[in-house]
């Protein structure tokens, strides 16, 4: 009798380190999908927390009168040509010293001017070109402030820094002060940041010049990319013998879909760039190297899209007298498009995030100006958080979580719609 | 007909255009660099003269600390993601309700469909000073660029992959091998380690050469937190660089095309494109013959 109680307390102390054990090892592996959940709330919280501020930027309102003296010379466009060869900087400064006219010794006037951007004298030059009678009257414009100055005002940089911190003297502190008190400097809607592109100033830098060379280089990507899927997964799925060549293909196509994105920007350089002299920098290039890069994605997800197909249909097709190839084009392939689609716009989300092959192809260069056809230099989107993510400035790491939240919700976008995609047309055999 | 086969074809085309822009590029890096020198040699430094006089005006291609970074990184961002990707899938797999798993699963997926470049930024902003301060609090000297740092982030982007490939290997073993061990007796978690993950391991294996072969290729996060100099070391906490970042460093920028330095580049892809072509073929080979096990 006392042995089976020994044996039982022995099996139950047992259990119980068992049970212990058990529980330890399911808490650890819960532990490990909250390292990822985790990680991601902390990325997303950075990101959103770091960049939410760069969609304000901070506006001086000034009352520019512009004067005769100003204006530059008429030549063959009269008034209007006068006008846009007007001396705005001359009248910026004059504007502001009207303002403040304690500013008076050299370095405090140049200490002043510094409190708006170098971009104000473009924004009152096509304010006074849009409206009717400029000389003479005042207008109201909302110019952009320097980036130091808009940091101060949304609080990114606290006012109470030093000054080499905050880059402002206490004289330009005031001033910024006695602005507040009149209204005249307020954070607004960042429209610049949606409207330009690249530029060495922070405040008049903006998102616009990389999203229109991520969407050219998309378009060139989708339309290599998306036929020859198709049509891959087409032949190989439905029409290849089964034969040396074929599984040669299918090897080749799954080995492709590993290797890395670099190793395909080194062939866009020694290929599209040095062999066919393409242009550098142009969306054409990039939208061809991406293709590559999508291409082996799309034919897998076609395939299982078309293998999903049941043969029935094919077979119907065939009995009423379609020809292979009609039975395929007129009836599997429409039904597998769906499957097809969400694959590809699966791919087109991750080719929309590349950045390194692009590096390769030079999208690396610094450009001014929105691309305006698939052959102009351009950047896109990753790469230009790249460029941004470089400087130093704290104006622009601001910048750079804005852009990156761009980004990302693009790529969500695409991806949500996958998602809609794959749900809305989902059947069932 | 003939429109599809050709449109088949351009997959082996594009293989082939690696294959041969790489060896292409690389034969004559090798004319003017000796192999031995680059597969063997201990120092990197690329810089080649401009003028004949120049100080150090010999570049260095020795590939071997490229090599040994590399697998530094790797090794720890492996370190992450193989238990955590592992873990995470059991939970998912073996623990979790069902609306517990439709939730989570996609969310940790969305980890692998960031851009790289959002993570080297995190890695640089985020990860890198805070592994410096606190290794400053306790005494270490950690570099601003550190391979901890990339590594780790690194790390993180790889656990979807990991955890979906272990998921796959994880269901592939038949139910009937757990309910075996569970009628006896034995816990879940003994099932899972006694019976189930022995019997997924090789489909685990070969998920983990995957992702290797994925993060010995990822090229943004080393190039945004890992730092340019080529050091021969294998303390975490010390700037190390890449291949990959070599590559990029070497080929950023206008250069004459026939320059040693810019055919090194290509010659570091070559490697780079036979490493991971290596990796997956075994990964594959291994998840394939394991998978025609239970069939």
């Amino acid at each position: 009798m006392t042995e089976i109680s020994e044996t039982q307390s022995r099996v139950a102390a047992r259990l119980a380190r068992r049970h212990a054990g058990e529980k330890r090892f399911k808490l650890l592996s819960l532990g490990a999908v909250w390292v990822g959940l985790v990680f991601l709330g902390v990325l997303l919280f950075t990101v959103i927390g770091s960049g939410h501020t760069a969609f304000l930027q901070t506006k001086i309102l000034l009352n520019v009168t512009l004067e005769e003296t100003d204006l530059g010379e008429a030549g063959e466009g009269g008034q209007a040509q006068a006008i846009a060869g007007a001396n705005y900087n001359g009248v910026i400064k004059r504007t502001l010293r009207a303002v403040f006219p304690e500013a008076r010794s050299r370095s405090d006037k140049r200490a002043l001017y510094r409190l708006v951007s170098v971009g104000a004298a473009y924004e009152i030059r096509e304010a006074m070109m849009e409206h009717e009678n400029p000389v003479g009257t005042p207008v109201a414009v909302w110019v952009t402030a320097s980036d130091d100055v808009d940091l101060i005002i949304k609080g990114t940089v606290p006012r109470t820094a030093p000054a080499d911190q905050r880059h402002l003297s206490d004289q330009q502190m005031n001033w910024i002060e006695s602005l507040e008190k009149t209204e005249t400097v307020k954070a607004r809607f960042n429209t610049t940041f949606f409207t330009s592109g690249d530029s060495r100033e922070p405040e008049l830098a903006g998102v616009l010049g990389g999203a229109m060379g991520s969407l050219y280089a998309i378009l060139v990507c989708l339309a290599i990319s998306f036929p020859l899927g198709v049509m891959s997964a087409v032949y190989l799925e439905c029409f290849a013998p089964k034969n040396r060549l074929t599984e040669f293909i299918e090897v080749n196509i799954n080995n492709l879909a590993a290797v890395p994105s670099i190793v395909f920007g080194l062939l866009g350089l020694a290929i599209f760039l040095n062999a066919f002299m393409l242009p550098r920098s142009a969306p054409l290039v990039g939208g061809m190297v991406l293709s590559l890069l999508t291409l082996p994605t799309i034919i897998i997800a076609g395939r299982a899209a078309i293998k999903s197909v049941p043969p029935s249909v094919r077979e119907a097709a065939l009995a009423l007298g379609a020809s292979p190839v009609q039975a395929v084009f007129h009836h599997v392939l429409p039904l597998a498009m769906p499957g097809i689609l969400t694959g590809t716009i699966i791919g087109t989300a991750g080719a929309l995030g590349e950045t390194a092959p692009l590096l390769m192809i030079g999208m690396v260069a610094f450009i001014v100006d929105v691309p305006t056809s698939v052959v102009d230099p351009s950047t896109v989107l990753p790469v230009q958080i790249f460029l941004w993510s470089d400087i130093p400035e704290k104006a622009f790491v601001e910048r750079t979580s804005a852009a990156i939240l761009v980004l990302l919700s693009f790529v969500c976008l695409l991806n949500l719609f996958a998602v809609y995609l794959r749900k809305r047309f989902e059947t069932r055999w | 007909m003939a429109v599809l086969i050709a449109a088949s074809s351009v997959a082996i085309l594009t293989t082939v255009g690696i294959v041969l822009s790489l060896i292409f590029e690389s034969i004559q890096f090798f004319r003017q660099i000796p192999f031995t020198d680059f597969v063997f040699g201990l120092h990197w430094s690329p810089q080649t003269a401009i003028r004949e006089d120049q100080v150090g005006a010999s570049g260095a291609f020795g590939a071997i600390p490229l090599l040994v970074g590399t697998l530094l990184i790797s090794a720890i961002a492996l370190c992450v993601s193989g238990p955590v990707g592992l873990m995470a899938a059991i939970y998912l797999g073996e623990y979790a309700s069902r609306r517990f798993r439709a939730t989570v699963k996609p969310i940790l997926e969305a980890l692998a469909g960031i851009p790289t470049v959002v993570y080297g930024f995190f890695a640089a902003i985020v990860v890198a000073p805070m592994l410096r301060n606190s290794g400053e609090a306790i005494g270490l000297e950690v570099s601003s660029e550190s391979a901890l740092a990339a590594g780790l982030v690194m790390g993180i982007m790889t656990i979807p992959f990991v955890s979906s490939i272990s998921d796959d290997a994880i269901t592939a073993v038949p139910e009937s091998l757990k309910e075996a061990a569970l009628g006896l007796g034995s816990t879940r978690s003994e099932a899972i380690r006694n019976v189930i993950l022995p019997a997924a391991l090789p489909g685990i294996a070969g998920g983990l050469l995957l992702a290797a072969s994925r993060v010995i290729g990822e090229t943004m996060i080393v190039v945004m937190a890992a730092g340019l100099a080529a050091k021969l070391t294998l303390n975490p906490f010390e700037a190390v660089t890449t291949v990959t970042v070599q590559i990029v460093t070497l080929l950023t920028g206008d250069q004459e095309f026939d320059s040693p330095k810019t055919l090194a580049a290509f010659a570091l892809g070559l490697m780079l494109f036979v490493v991971t072509l290596a990796l997956n073929v075994t990964a594959l080979r291994i998840v394939k013959a394991y998978r025609e096990q239970y069939d």
